[in-house]
């Protein structure tokens, strides 16, 4: 086996893994902690592919600070759908069938919508870094993956801190353990989840634009991030964020040396093999609770 | 009604259907006809575990695809069997091969039952949402096998190319549209079984809560695998004649996200409680679907679908019987 080639597709898995981070660090937050499973998560980051590619094929600006821009509009969007999955299913008492319907509808809504209004067409940003690669000796770090997983990075960190230090974020730690025990501390359990869960959509924003600088987007493409997405969540423990990123940057680098050695075709079906070995082997995941 | 009445009036229905379509003498009508029937028995597989006992199957595409592949595969096997079978065992493959489409519907059936059983045991001990997501999971490993798979095709696809005619009946269409009615017959009538059982009442108790019901003695997991292996097979059915019906089958067209979409929206829409739910709506959205296919395009019709999903499962949850129930003010048999 060629010890260079090897290095090199364990660099792309980190980058990669980086990136799988900012796309499931949103389900963590939805499906971990607050128990809403948002399947239509994907959709939302299609969503912020597109937008990102809107205002950077008509005015050039770069797609990440498009999607900074765009966050509060993702949070209120966020926040309107947690509303209407509140008011419909969740007050109404446990009907876990009708809610994971409501999100399916969504998905697929969304993309149909974007196959309407774009078309079937590869669609793709430009940003000067796109093509160009960093160096250090054999190793070499394309910018189209660094600055994603550099963005995404950095976006982990800053959730991580606010969950662990701002009273808001403590409360939505609080919301995931006990609503009742919240709600004899007199916060509204409802306003918190409804926080977080505009939280979890506003990370698609920046999601959307990480992949859009790594690979060219369709409507459909989301649906390859599904299986992905609850595997590295799963995998990573429920509502763990340090357990997410292990798992994603672990994910990324067994897809990566997958593709490399056993040809791209293949990389698919690695998530969906973690996802049922670890429902089958350890349900909690690496760092669950 | 009893079961045998049942059948005999869906048999008398199904003939009617048949001989009014005939009558029209316009095989177009059965090529529709055919695609709103393989829906009735999509919708009807899901809601034996979907609406029956409350879990959701994101996967349908996967299994109905599992039936159309496994047909592919036999077909394949059939159009030069010397070049797969070794010499001394030619003459007996020879003779079986090939195989008659009720048959492949058959060992479509067991296949797609088979993956069900696997994908349910090792996923059904959790939280029902797992199940979910590994379904929605399962679809996309299945087309990954399916590219990478040149005997069936692979990416590129096969052509399955059936005989324009068939003797008695006349042209092809029309005997897979008779097949496919004999299925919704096999698929409504297994449905309202069930709903009428004992296994009915285990699903029941699942649906409403599994923690009591696993309490009181009812063997949940067992139940939950039986209702998975039906709903798999029945799709797995429904998908085996796909091939023959469209003529040239490819990974993208099979695995489409709208079977998923066409068969939760259908058994909601219409209503879960019982066997008519995904009978109505399966007619009236398959029915909407082919006029959106004729006037506007297909990709309309599918999005008038996926709204009338997020719409009923917000405003109607029990869909259109639930309605009816509630401006009658009737209660159906249970």
């Amino acid at each position: 086996m060629d010890f260079s080639l090897l290095l090199n597709a364990i660099i792309a898995g980190l980058l990669l893994g980086g990136f799988y981070a900012a796309v499931t660090v949103g389900i963590s937050i939805s499906f971990g902690m607050l128990d809403v499973v948002n399947i239509a998560h994907p959709a939302f980051i299609i969503l912020g592919s597109y937008i990102a590619y809107i205002v950077n094929a008509n005015f050039g600006v770069d797609p990440i600070v498009v999607s900074i821009v765009a966050l509060p509009a993702f949070y209120l969007l966020g926040a309107g759908i947690y509303q209407i999955f509140y008011v419909s299913f969740e007050k109404r008492g446990q009907d876990s069938l009708r809610g994971l319907a409501f999100f399916f509808g969504l998905l697929f809504v969304t993309e149909v919508v974007l196959v309407l209004v774009f078309g079937v067409d590869y669609r793709s940003v430009d940003a000067s870094y796109i093509g160009a690669s960093l160096r250090l000796g054999p190793l070499e770090f394309p910018y189209r993956m660094l600055v994603p997983c550099v963005t995404s990075l950095i976006m982990f960190a800053g959730l991580q801190i606010f969950l662990g230090r701002t009273f808001i974020g403590r409360a939505v730690m609080a919301v995931s353990q006990d609503p009742l025990a919240l709600r004899l501390m007199a916060v509204d359990p409802t306003r918190i989840k409804r926080i977080a869960f505009g939280i979890s959509i506003a990370t698609a924003s920046l999601a959307g634009a990480c992949l859009i600088i790594i690979q060219p987007v369709i409507p459909s493409v989301g649906r390859d991030y599904i299986g992905r997405i609850f595997a590295i969540c799963v995998l990573g423990g429920l509502g763990s964020l340090p357990g997410t990123l292990i798992a994603a940057l672990l994910l990324g680098v067994i897809e990566s040396i997958t593709s490399t050695f056993y040809g791209p075709s293949w990389a698919p079906a690695v998530s969906f093999g973690i996802l049922l070995l670890t429902l089958a082997v350890r349900p909690s995941g690496l760092l669950g609770r | 009604m009893r079961t045998p009445v049942f059948v005999l009036i869906q048999l008398v229905l199904a003939t009617l259907f048949y001989l009014g379509l005939r009558f029209f003498g316009n095989d177009y009508l059965f090529f529709a006809g055919y695609t709103v029937l393989q829906f009735i028995i999509l919708s009807t597989a899901w809601n034996i575990l979907g609406g029956y006992c409350g879990y959701v199957n994101f996967g349908s595409a996967g299994f109905f695809a599992i039936g159309a592949y496994t047909s592919v595969f036999l077909y394949t096997i059939g159009q030069s069997p010397e070049d797969i079978f070794p010499a001394s065992i030619l003459p007996v493959a020879q003779a079986i091969f090939p195989l008659p489409v009720p048959i492949i519907i058959v060992i479509a059936g067991i296949m797609a039952g088979l993956v069900g059983l696997g994908t349910g045991y090792l996923t059904l001990r959790l939280r029902g949402v797992y199940f979910a997501i590994a379904t929605l999971a399962l679809a996309i490993v299945l087309q990954t096998l399916v590219v990478n798979w040149s005997f069936v095709g692979g990416s590129r696809g096969a052509y399955v190319i059936p005989p324009n005619t068939v003797p008695v009946i006349g042209p092809y269409i029309q005997y897979l549209f008779i097949l496919m009615l004999l299925m919704t017959i096999i698929a409504l009538t297994t449905a309202r079984l069930i709903e009428r059982s004992r296994l009915g009442v285990g699903f029941a108790t699942i649906r409403d809560d599994e923690l009591a019901a696993e309490a009181c003695g009812v063997p949940t997991l067992k139940l939950k695998l039986v209702a998975t292996v039906i709903s798999g097979a029945l799709m797995g059915m429904a998908g085996a004649p796909f091939p023959f019906y469209i003529g040239y089958t490819e990974p993208g067209s099979v695995f489409d996200l709208g079977y998923a979409v066409n068969t939760i929206a259908m058994p909601l829409i219409g209503g879960t409680t019982s066997w008519a739910g995904p009978l109505i709506g399966a007619v009236l959205l398959g029915t909407m679907q082919q006029v959106a296919t004729v006037t506007i395009s297909s990709a309309v019709g599918l999005l008038i679908v996926g709204l009338l999903l997020v719409g009923f499962v917000v405003a109607a949850p029990n869909g259109i019987l639930g309605l009816w129930q509630g401006w009658f003010g009737k209660r159906s048999k249970p």
